[in-house]
């Protein structure tokens, strides 16, 4: 367990700004409790300041997780968000989509979001943003990159991509073995 | 239901059928006695239009007129208890019965088949139908019971012919409108019927016919008297009042050992046995011991069972025999799945609403706890809703919500949870601390703490520390923990139910290991607590197992070792207070304050709890010093390096 290089830091809220934007801010500077970044094995926890100082005493080959994954960095110096860090990203989303229910299990097992199945969506989504989807109920489901610009989605056909599918709640139970 | 609803409402049985059939009708005799009925009617009705429209007029109105008057309330009730009786005596009693019926009835149904070719259809079928009700009624002679049912019709001044036929054409009349749910079988009977309708002048072979159904008759009534023989020993069997049970010799066991008897006859002296063992002064055999019965019941239990004697001895021992076979069955059946509503994330209410709205059938689990709810039956796959993947809810059973429970951790303490995976009980913490504190979650398994780090993800803990640790190793990775939950590995003889493979792999060398490793496992668990917490130093103990060895045993050995704990109340409301003696070995009093819990008598897994307040973090050794435990002292990182 250490904490991010600079080149590291820089890849991570690069990736994290297209979800989120300005919002990370929020993620470092918390009104409650300073929180941390850092990397064990390749997977990047975000973490509480005092969660992490007791993690110290715990071996590097026997700490499995602390606090919650954001993803992991690939070999070739990427990094990759996982599933995981939704409950973050919904928090401080800036460019949201909400399904409809019979999009719900379509995007649950890892297709991309067609218009049809769009309730809602975020005035002023640019082309190639991150949009976290959410249900009707607003329970977030996942996050994807915007296939088209809002103004655009609605020209297109109904079974036109709309959101281009990255990560979803049912990853959970596909991926368990290659995700933890 | 329906049917019988039905009948109730329209097809009142005439008197003297009535009379005939008592209480012994069954389904299939009642259905038969309705076809026949119809098709004589069929066949009479010609005949009548002809005949009776000459002679009597409005004949065949008067009796029904007659017979619609008293028929309707005898039968309403004699009815349903005739049909459910039966039904009672096949479960308890032998299919032999039943095949005997079957066979016979059968029989005579072939010979009604066979008999418009010989001729004369209404013979075989008048005599057929009186012959069910002689088998039960023990009346012989056509001629009788002519005369009775002329007397029960009350109607003289008919025909002879008329007068023989009256009651099934009135059952035939009266069913009319129950033709529709006759089906199948009604149709064939009117195929019989256009074919017969030609030959009826064929009237030869009248007696001969009549006595081959005769004979058809004795025979059948031959087998039903069998099978109710039959059924009357297995009942005596049942009842045991009449009989005494003999125990099988040394002879037999060995028999029985190369072939085995079959599921039924051993599950019967399993009963008998217990019987016996119940009443022991009055039932015994006077030179048989009680050990001889146990014996026997062990080895029967094992084989019905498929326990191995060794965790057989285990059960018994625990259990009064009657109680010992409830387990045993319950352990047959699966537990209702339930599940924990992630309060992180969703509130009760609204979830089992979601659920419900999917088709899942739920209701809370009981009082006991305000986040459970149990699932009937689900169209969809339980694990796989959206909602779970959202991580509102987790499946988990019901026992495992409880040492979380006993354990009650407050928000911002730091709390261990010694082997963790998969992380029911460890989100469940978290719930209750509402992500505030730090709850280190530690499994030994790499493979188990993937499951660990996925549900801790799913359901939004951000407090949890997962790391890989033999527990035993605790209290020098870290310590000062406010609350630990240490629950053990077992061999699971809670959850049979769930994993049956624990009957026979469990051996004497498992249970040594297992209870060596929960010995040190719990002094590893009693020193990781920091006795100074303001608001803890708690530390629950649990199992899934129900022996005694890994449950009481081990928390008195804690006891005895560790002088700065003692026993504290789990707070939970329900389960069977802890063994204090048991077998000659006498345990600490205070072991009364933990809490059993078994499938037969709480419907959730097998389950132990205890619940221990740590005093002081320094014991004191022998020579007046104070020393601060750490741990079982068992080296285990050495080891490991080695292996490594």
């Amino acid at each position: 367990m250490r904490p991010l290089t600079d080149d590291e830091t820089k890849v991570l809220f690069e990736k994290l700004a297209k979800y989120i934007g300005r919002n990370i801010v929020h993620l470092i500077d918390r009104p409650d409790e300073p929180y941390c970044f850092r990397l064990q094995k390749d997977r990047v926890y975000y973490v509480r300041e005092d969660i992490m100082r007791k993690a110290t005493a715990v071996g590097r080959r026997n700490l499995v997780a602390l606090g919650v994954c954001f993803g992991k960095f690939t070999k070739t110096g990427k990094f990759r968000m996982h599933i995981t860090a939704l409950p973050y990203l919904a928090q401080y989303a800036k460019y949201k989509v909400w399904i409809k229910p019979n999009g719900e299990m379509p995007f649950l097992y890892g297709n991309h979001v067609v218009k049809a199945h769009i309730g809602r969506v975020t005035e002023d989504i640019p082309e190639h943003q991150g949009v976290i989807v959410y249900n009707m109920a607003d329970v977030p489901l996942g996050f994807g990159v915007s296939a088209r610009s809002t103004v655009d989605m609605r020209k297109v056909d109904p079974t036109g991509i709309t959101v281009f599918h990255q990560a979803d709640n049912g990853e959970y139970l596909r991926e368990e073995d290659t995700l933890f | 239901m329906g049917r019988r609803s039905k009948n109730k409402q329209d097809v009142p049985l005439p008197l003297e059928l009535d009379q005939k059939i008592d209480g012994k009708v069954t389904k299939r005799l009642n259905d038969r006695l309705k076809y026949e009925a119809i098709r004589t009617r069929k066949q009479q009705e010609s005949a009548q239009r002809a005949t009776a429209q000459r002679a009597g007029g409005n004949a065949r109105q008067k009796p029904a007129a007659n017979a619609a008057g008293p028929a309707p309330s005898t039968n309403g009730k004699r009815k349903a208890p005739a049909v459910s009786k039966p039904q009672k005596k096949a479960k308890a009693a032998a299919k032999p019965a039943a095949e005997s019926e079957n066979e016979s009835e059968s029989d005579v149904e072939m010979a009604a088949l066979d008999a418009p070719d010989d001729g004369w259809d209404k013979a075989v079928l008048e005599s057929d139908s009186e012959g069910d009700a002689d088998s039960f009624d023990g009346l012989d002679s056509d001629d009788e019971e002519a005369a009775a049912s002329s007397e029960g019709a009350g109607d003289s001044d008919a025909e002879d012919e008329e007068v023989k036929q009256m009651p099934l054409s009135l059952l035939g009349d009266d069913s009319g409108s129950d033709d529709s749910d006759a089906g199948g079988g009604m149709e064939s009977y009117d195929e019989l019927d256009t074919d017969s309708d030609g030959d009826e002048e064929d009237g030869v072979t009248f007696r001969d016919m009549e006595k081959r159904s005769r004979r058809l008759d004795a025979a059948r009534e031959e087998d039903e008297e069998l099978a109710r023989m039959e059924l009357d020993e297995a009942e005596e069997v049942v009842e045991g009042e009449r009989e005494l049970f003999e125990l099988p010799s040394a002879e037999q066991v060995e028999v029985e050992k190369d072939a085995p008897l079959d599921l039924s006859q051993v599950q019967l002296r399993i009963q008998e046995v217990i019987r016996v063992l119940n009443n022991f002064a009055q039932l015994r055999d006077e030179d048989k011991s009680r050990n001889d019965y146990m014996d026997q019941l062990k080895r029967d239990m094992c084989f019905y069972y498929g326990y191995n004697d060794f965790l057989m001895d285990k059960l018994l021992q625990l259990f009064t025999v009657s109680e010992a076979v409830e387990f045993f069955e319950a352990n047959e059946v699966a537990r209702p799945v339930t599940v924990r509503t992630n309060t992180l994330k969703a509130r009760r209410r609204e979830l089992a609403q979601a659920l419900i709205n999917r088709g899942v059938n739920l209701d809370p689990i009981g009082k006991w706890t305000k986040v459970g709810l149990t699932v009937f039956d689900s169209p969809v796959p339980i694990g796989a809703t959206p909602e779970y993947m959202a991580g509102q809810y987790m499946i988990q059973a019901a026992a495992s919500f409880l040492p979380v429970v006993s354990l009650a951790p407050q928000e911002n303490e730091k709390v261990l949870d010694m082997s963790a995976a998969p992380g029911g009980k460890t989100t469940y913490c978290a719930a209750l601390m509402k992500n505030t504190g730090l709850v280190v979650a530690n499994d030994a398994s790499r493979e188990r703490s993937r499951a660990l780090v996925a549900n801790i993800h799913r359901l939004g803990v951000s407090n949890a520390l997962v790391c890989n640790y033999d527990g035993r190793e605790f209290p020098k990775v870290m310590g000062g923990f406010d609350r630990v939950l240490l629950d053990a590995p077992c061999s699971g003889t809670g959850v049979i139910s769930k994993d049956a493979s624990v009957k026979t792999n469990k051996g004497p060398e498992d249970f040594e290991m297992l209870t060596r490793l929960q010995k040190e496992l719990i002094l590893s668990a009693i020193d990781s607590v920091n006795a100074d917490s303001p608001t803890g130093g708690y530390i629950v103990y649990s199992t899934c197992s129900v022996t005694v060895d890994e449950d009481e045993a081990v928390v008195d050995y804690a006891l005895s070792k560790r002088p700065n704990v003692k026993l504290v109340n789990t707070e939970l409301e329900f389960g069977r207070p802890g063994f204090t003696s048991f077998r000659g070995k006498s345990f600490h009093n205070s072991l009364s304050l933990t809490r059993r819990f078994y499938p037969h008598t709480h419907n959730m897994d097998g389950f132990f709890v205890a619940k221990f307040k740590k005093l002081s973090n320094k014991i004191q050794a022998a020579d007046n010093t104070f020393v601060v435990p750490t741990g079982c002292g068992v080296k285990i990182k050495q080891k490991k390096k080695r292996a490594q």
